[in-house]
Parts: structure tokens; sequence; C-alpha cells
């Protein structure tokens, strides 16, 4: 029969038959944890996408939930012995409900205003942040709170506003010249994405990052005309912006000799390590995207290889570690941060109870579906409860602003911290 | 197809727990673990007590439709593929541990309880339930009943037959009976409870399990011998038989297996080597040392090229895990395993291994060997791809051919996965007609109507 998905880009045939439905994904599936229900779990969904694939079922509306449902975590990829890249499969069926038309009018202005209006365009986006800014800080918002105003209009919107991230003033490339070069001699020549949200609500964590990798003898170079990345553009299916975004971000980091580009947020790094994969058919770009992929390297990865720099000041502190999906699962980067925080002398380290249990954060995950985003979030806040550490590391900043909320909500004493911010402490930079 | 006013009925039996009938839902369960079968359901049910799964099989046999459990639907047989005109009653939200009895060493637990997770429990009390099948972490008990299921600790522990006290049946008459209890000795009237061991869902659902648990081994020692030829491998496997030492884990992965496993896992297997042993005796330190030494001795003086030992539990359990992953890791090399079960007398381990490399030669198919060697329990696994139908017609040659070769040597079909609808043509090589009766006709007495997963290790009439 013929297929139910467009020619362009259908989720791939062969990672499709790749599946023998074993079920040994299902247990580190969050959402079959909460259904219980096969049809939400990986293997259910590969064999949904490949009954649409044979033309069996059509685009339905119980097939979208269920693309959406999943948090695209990936732990399944991590568990499967059979070596199937379910994540690709589910973003391509994003993809297709996108190229069909078949999103409902939230999902429409989430993700085409939202991620392709604002985060694709820098002077958009800093709009958007500047205004953000001035609610957060001129009054309103505490005022909204505490009125709460906003549950007239929207209950929903209401539950989620404390999501938003809080606006830094100055943004990051209003601060950093294009090159910065370190105090003693150069050893390493990096590339550093200073990203979308990242770059108007996590200056500090770049900031923190940028002193760590002069510290360790990096000239760091942050490119002008670079772009946000499009990681959350093809996690929700958008491949089209997603590589017009890329083309341009591999134009600008190639133009400088770079021994790697680091990352200090997991999703963005995920995705610039795929960049190969979504541009293979491009003629102009397929190679070019390759050399770029193997550059990028998490920071704890790279920091990892070129070995930490001593410290002579103890930091006693318990510190623990919690895995963003998009580093542990998406680049099988575990052991390397947990191996630099250990080192740090003076800590003390407690491993995470299911450390490498998505959070609910996935992207914009805990906005569109906040009640789910909310369960998964309880199961980590009870895990991270069983050991209150003072500091837990988190190298993504979906993961931060997530794990904070429901600490707060908890009234838990624990600072959520990225790893650059904690070596920033521990160095005393 | 049940018609719609049945459908409504059900719907009102099952009551507070799930009933489903989307074609989302049809698609979800239309499968197990076993490759190359699928069939749609009418309707998925989720009971939520006893009570309810005891209206369903009267409405059933009254309305004439069929009913088939699942568990976990990893099952490797196709037991939990659906029929036609049926429901599934998905039994995996019944996964509560209802009494740990530390004086009696039993425990009473629901069928969907994740047998994983009872180990973690019950070994929390240094308490031990060995029967670990590959898919431990995710299939229910329940299942491992109906399979009778086997796994790596088999050789020393016995299979999950050897720790069933007790069970609560529904049986396809409604009717609810207890068989079994916590008492070491039973010989009051016949032992109903082993006939439901290993019926593959045919003859009840189970609502409620006893199990025999025993103390946790005090150590245990891990290790992994590699060899230049499987033959070599199968011969140390008797030698240490011979030398009346029973590890607890006697597990054999070939060449093919090997490498998909080494490229999942990563935990430094050579990838050169043609077969390598997992080995583990366990018990008491000093019995385990003298034994530990023993076995690297026979692998030596069986053409061994090298012992590895693991340092610590964790590296043990790291081995363990990826000889576990086997089946599915082979999936890396062609998109489709098609594995079988075949067991024979583990004098014969060495010949089978002979049988089945001359075997996959002869019908040039690409056939990856793992398995349980110190029971004699192989997984010949082919590599293949279901779009390729004429390979797939010599893979079905070939495996006829390896199951006539098996029972010739004194040696069944299957060892652990169970007949189900996988097997269920090759069944009288093993039994004889005979026996085939005998089961037709304990099956019509138990379910006349044919209700209970029909069509599964037998056709019914």
């Amino acid at each position: 029969m013929k297929s139910n998905f467009t020619l362009i880009d259908p989720p791939s045939n062969d990672v499709i038959t790749n599946c023998m439905h074993c079920g040994l994904c299902l247990p580190t599936c969050p959402t079959y944890q909460l259904t219980g229900l096969e049809n939400s779990s990986p293997r259910g969904r590969i064999r949904l996408i490949k009954s649409v694939a044979e033309g069996k079922l059509a685009i339905t509306e119980g097939f979208i939930e269920e693309m959406n449902f999943c948090l695209d975590c990936q732990a399944c990829e991590t568990a499967c012995p059979a070596g199937v890249k379910y994540g690709s499969l589910v973003e391509a069926a994003r993809n297709q409900i996108r190229l069909t038309e078949r999103e409902t009018i939230k999902e429409k202005i989430l993700k085409r205003i939202f991620l392709r209006g604002v985060l694709s365009h820098k002077f958009q986006l800093k709009l958007v942040a500047r205004l953000l800014y001035y609610y957060q800080n001129s009054g309103a918002e505490w005022f909204v709170q505490k009125t709460g105003i906003l549950k007239i209009f929207s209950k929903k919107l209401n539950k989620i506003q404390h999501l938003s991230p809080r606006i830094d003033k100055v943004f990051f490339d209003e601060q950093y010249p294009e090159i910065l070069k370190p105090e003693g001699e150069t050893k390493y020549r990096i590339g550093f994405l200073s990203g979308c949200i990242m770059s108007v609500a996590f200056t500090k964590v770049h900031e923190d990052t940028i002193k760590v990798l002069l510290h360790h003898n990096c000239e760091i170079i942050i490119p002008k005309n670079q772009t946000c990345c499009g990681s959350l553009q093809a996690h929700n299916g958008d491949f089209d912006i997603a590589r017009e975004l890329a083309k341009k971000n591999i134009d600008v980091f190639l133009e400088h000799e770079l021994d790697a580009i680091v990352m200090d947020s997991a999703g963005c790094g995920a995705l610039m390590k795929e960049y190969g994969h979504y541009l293979k058919d491009d003629p102009v770009y397929s190679e070019k995207a390759k050399k770029l992929s193997a550059k990028v390297k998490d920071l704890s990865e790279f920091l990892f290889e070129i070995g930490l720099k001593n410290s002579d000041t103890l930091f006693n502190h318990v510190v623990s570690y919690h895995d963003a999906c998009h580093l542990v699962h998406a680049q099988q980067v575990s052991s390397q941060p947990r191996s630099l925080i250990q080192n740090i002398p003076g800590v003390r380290y407690v491993e995470l109870p299911e450390a490498s249990w998505c959070c609910g954060s996935a992207g914009i995950y805990n906005v569109v579906r906040n009640e789910d985003a909310e369960k998964v979030l309880s199961r980590k806040m009870k895990n991270i409860s069983s050991i209150t550490p003072e500091y837990l590391v988190a190298n993504n900043p979906g993961c931060i602003g997530q794990i904070e909320h429901g600490l707060k909500e908890q009234k838990l004493n624990v600072r959520v911290v990225h790893l650059a911010t904690l070596l920033r402490e521990a160095y005393g930079l | 197809m049940i018609n719609s006013s049945v459908l409504s009925q059900i719907k009102t039996i099952v009551d507070n727990g799930k009933f489903l009938t989307s074609q989302e839902d049809k698609i979800s369960y239309s499968y197990d673990g076993t490759p190359l079968l699928e069939f749609f359901p009418d309707a998925i049910v989720k009971p939520t007590t006893t009570e309810q799964l005891s209206r369903l099989f009267k409405l059933a046999n009254k309305e004439r439709f069929n009913i088939v459990p699942r568990g976990s639907g990893t099952g490797l047989s196709g037991g939990s593929i659906p029929v036609e005109n049926c429901i599934v009653v998905d039994m995996s939200g019944w996964n509560k541990i209802l009494e740990i009895d530390q004086e009696n060493l039993t425990a009473w637990v629901e069928p969907g309880v994740i047998t994983e997770q009872l180990h973690k429990e019950v070994e929390k009390l240094g308490l031990f339930y060995p029967p670990d099948p590959g898919s431990m972490s995710i299939c229910t008990i329940g299942g491992n009943v109906a399979e009778n299921s086997g796994g790596l600790r088999g050789l020393k522990y016995g299979v999950t037959k050897n720790y069933i006290m007790g069970l609560e049946v529904v049986l396809p008459s409604g009717e609810i009976i207890q068989c079994g209890g916590k008492t070491m000795k039973d010989v009051a009237g016949y032992n109903l409870k082993d006939l439901f061991i290993g019926s593959e869902g045919t003859l009840g659902i189970f609502t409620k399990i006893l199990l025999k648990l025993i103390p946790k081994p005090q150590t245990s020692k891990t290790m992994l011998a590699f060899f230049n030829s499987p033959i070599d491998a199968g011969k140390t496997v008797s030698a240490i038989i011979a030398n009346k030492i029973i590890p607890a884990t006697v597990e054999f992965l070939d060449n093919v297996t090997i490498r998909s496993v080494e490229e999942y896992a990563k935990i430094g297997l050579p990838t050169d080597i043609a077969s390598l042993l997992l080995l583990e005796v366990d018990g008491h330190p000093n019995v385990v040392e003298d034994e530990a030494a023993k076995v690297v001795e026979c692998c030596k003086a069986n053409n061994s090229i090298e012992v590895r030992t693991a340092k610590t539990q964790e590296e043990a359990l790291k081995l363990k895990a990826a000889r576990r992953a086997a089946l599915s890791a082979l999936a890396r090399a062609k998109p489709t395993t098609i594995l079988e079960d075949i067991t024979v007398p583990r004098s014969e381990i060495a010949v089978m291994l002979q049988k089945i490399d001359a075997i996959s030669k002869k019908y040039n198919i690409l056939i990856g060997t793992f398995g349980h060697a110190g029971d004699g329990n192989l997984h010949p696994t082919c590599l293949t791809d279901e779009r390729n139908k004429e390979e797939i017609s010599r893979v079905e040659k070939a495996y006829a051919e390896i199951f006539e070769e098996a029972v010739k040597l004194g040696g069944t079909i299957t060892g652990e996965h169970g007949t189900g609808l996988a097997k269920r043509k090759f069944l009288h090589l093993v039994t004889g007609q005979t026996s085939i009766d005998v089961m037709r006709s304990i099956k019509k007495a138990i379910d006349p109507n044919g209700i209970l997963n029909p069509g599964k290790v037998f056709t019914i009439s």
C-alpha cells in the first residue's frame, strides 16, 4: 500500500525495519512508565510509524498525539541493543505532521511563531527578550503573580508562566568581542556558540564557560554572524528551518581554523553533532556539515580530553550529577562530567539515583505539555530528595530551569548549576 | 469481528479498567517479541479484578469470542499474538508484590510483576529468585510461568517451574481455582499446578502466583574464556560437567554474536576470536575459589586462548547484562533476527554446533549462535531481512533441518521460549502425535469452546 507520509524526508525505512520489537526499551521510557500502554512506548510508536509508512494507518489524531507525547529523550536508544535510531524516526514523523498541515492551532502558534519567527532570528529574539525583561523587572510580573490575574485569561498560561527563563539585563553578544585570548599561552583555538535562549537568559553560564576555557589556555572565537543552532526546530520536526540555520553556522564557523567547537548546552551540542546527518543529501553542504560536526564537543568532553588544571583550594561540598538526555542519550557522554566533578579537590560526589531519567524539560515539552512534564519531573524530584546534595550539576539550560522549578515547589535547598559554574567556583575564577 | 453490542458488554465488565479499540491501539497490541507475526485484536482490555476476568470468560463462552492473555509482550514464540475474533487481556497492570514470607521463604506476587523488580526486592532481604530470562528487565512473572521461562542461571538453579509453589487461576469457564500452597510437600490429588506451568496461556489466566525463594549465594566469580574454535568451547562445557562442577552460568557466544554484543555494550571483548564462554560459579567463598580454579583448568585443557576473571561485581553484572542483550544486539548486523531455541543433551553441544554450521553453509544463510551451553540450550539466530522473501524461505528450510538434527540427538525444538504459533508445526517431531492428542483432550476438558488463546501450541481441531 502507498505510504501516508510525503516523499520529503519520510522516516527511514531501514531504521523502522531495524527494530525487532524485543521490548527492552519499555522499562526506560518515561511515557510508557506513566501510562503502561504499548502505544506510548518506543516500540509501539515505531510500529505506528511503520503502519503509516505502509499505508495501513493515516496520520490520525491518535498518531499525532503519540508523536507529541514522546519526550524525545532517547533513553530508549541507549537501551536498544539493536542500535535503532528512534529519535530520528519520531523527529521525521513530526516533520511529516507539519508538512501535511496537521498541527493544531496551538502548536502552529508555538512552533511556527516561536521556533521559526523568534528563536531563528536574532533581531526578533532580542526584541521579544527585551520585552520579557521589562515585564519581569518593571513590577508587571510581580503584579500578575500576586493578583493571579492571568488565571482569568488562561489557567494554563498561569501554570506555565514560571517556566519562562529569567531574561538577562545585558545579552551575551553585547558583552563579548568576537575573539578572546587567554592570559598565558594559547594552546587551543575554540569556536563558541552563543545560541538563542542561552544568549539572552543564560549569560551567566556562558560567562562561566568562557572563564573556565580561558583558564585552560583556550583562545575563544565567537563568530558574529552565527545563529541559533536549530535544535528545538529539528527536534520538534521543522527540518527546513533547522537546515537553513545549520548552513549559516557551518559557513561562519568553518571560516576559522578551530581545534574544537565547545558547547555548554546539551541540546545544541546534540544537534550540531548531527548536522552531517541532516545535510547528508545536500550537494554543497554534506561534506562541510560532516567536517563541522566532527569538531563539536560538549564542555565536559573537551575538558576531560585536555585534562583539568590543578586547583590549590579545596571545594568542600557534596555534589551530584543529573544527565541531560541530549548529552547522555543523544551524545553518549556520561562518564566524562562525572570524572571531572569527582576530581575537584574536596568534592564529595554522590550518584543521583536514576540520574539518566528525563526531568521533563525536553526542549519546549514542559511548555507545550506541562501536565505530562510535571509528572515526569516528580520522579526526578523524588530521586533528588533521596540524596539532597548541595550542588546538582546539569549541563543543559532546559534541565536547570525545570529542576529549579521542581526544587522551589518542594522547598528543597539544592543549587542546580552548570558544570562550568561549578568549575569556576571551585577554581575561584 | 466481535460485534458492537458484545464490545459494549465487555466495556461494562472492565468498568474502571482500560478498554481500548482505536486503530492505533490495535496496531500497538498486534505483536510481541516474535519476528514476522502480527494480527489485529478487536479490543484490548486491562481488567483490574479477578471478578472482571471471570465475567469476561463467561461472556466469551456465551458470545463465542476469543481471549488472548498478554504480559509485557516479550515472548519469542508468538504466545501473545492476537487471533481472529479476539480481545487482548493485558495483565501488566497487576504488578504488586503481595507478600514476602521470610519464615517460609516464599513470595505471593501478582502476574504483572516485572521479573527484575522481584529480584531487587527479594535480594534486599538476602533472598534469591533464580530464574533470569534475557528480557528480565521488562518481562512479567505471569508470562514466565506461562512459558516456563529459563535464563542464564538455569544450569545450577533450574527454571521457572522449579520455583512455583502455588497459583490462583481463572479458568476459561470463569471459575477460579487455587492450586499448590506454602507446604513443601503436597500430594493431594493430581498436580494441577504443574499443568498450568508452561501452558502458554491456553488453560487459564493467573491472578496470583506463589514463588519459592532461596537464600542468596554468599559470593560469586564470573569468568570469560576465549576460544579459537567453537568445538573447543563445546568440549570445555562437557569437561566442566564431567569434573562434577555445576556452575551457575555457562553461556556460549560465537563470533557473529560477540561482534554484535561488543558493538553495543563496548565491554572490551576481542572481536577476532571464534567463540567465548561466560562462566559463573557461586556459593560459599571457599567453594567458589576451588571451583573457579577447576573451571580455569578445564578451559585451558581444552585450548582456551585466554581466561579473564571479572575484578568487581559491577564488571560481572556488565558482562551478564551484555550477554542478555545478545539477541537484540544481533539485529545490528541485519534487520530481522529469527532465533530458535533448540536444546540437546549437554554432552552433544559440540556436535550440535557443528551441525548448525554445516546447515547454515548448505542454505547460504548467516547464523549467529549463542545460548546456555551448560544446559544444552542453544539459540541459533538467523540474521536476515524480512523484505527478502527468497532468503526467508531458505531460512525456514534451514530451521526445519536444525530441528530434525536436534531431535535426532535426543533434544527438543524449544527449551525455554515455548511452542506458541511459531513452532507448532514441528511439535510432533518431539512429542509424537499421541501426546498431542492427549494435550488436545486436556485443552478440551478445561476449555471446551476453545476460547482461550486458541491455536497456540497446537491447532484446536
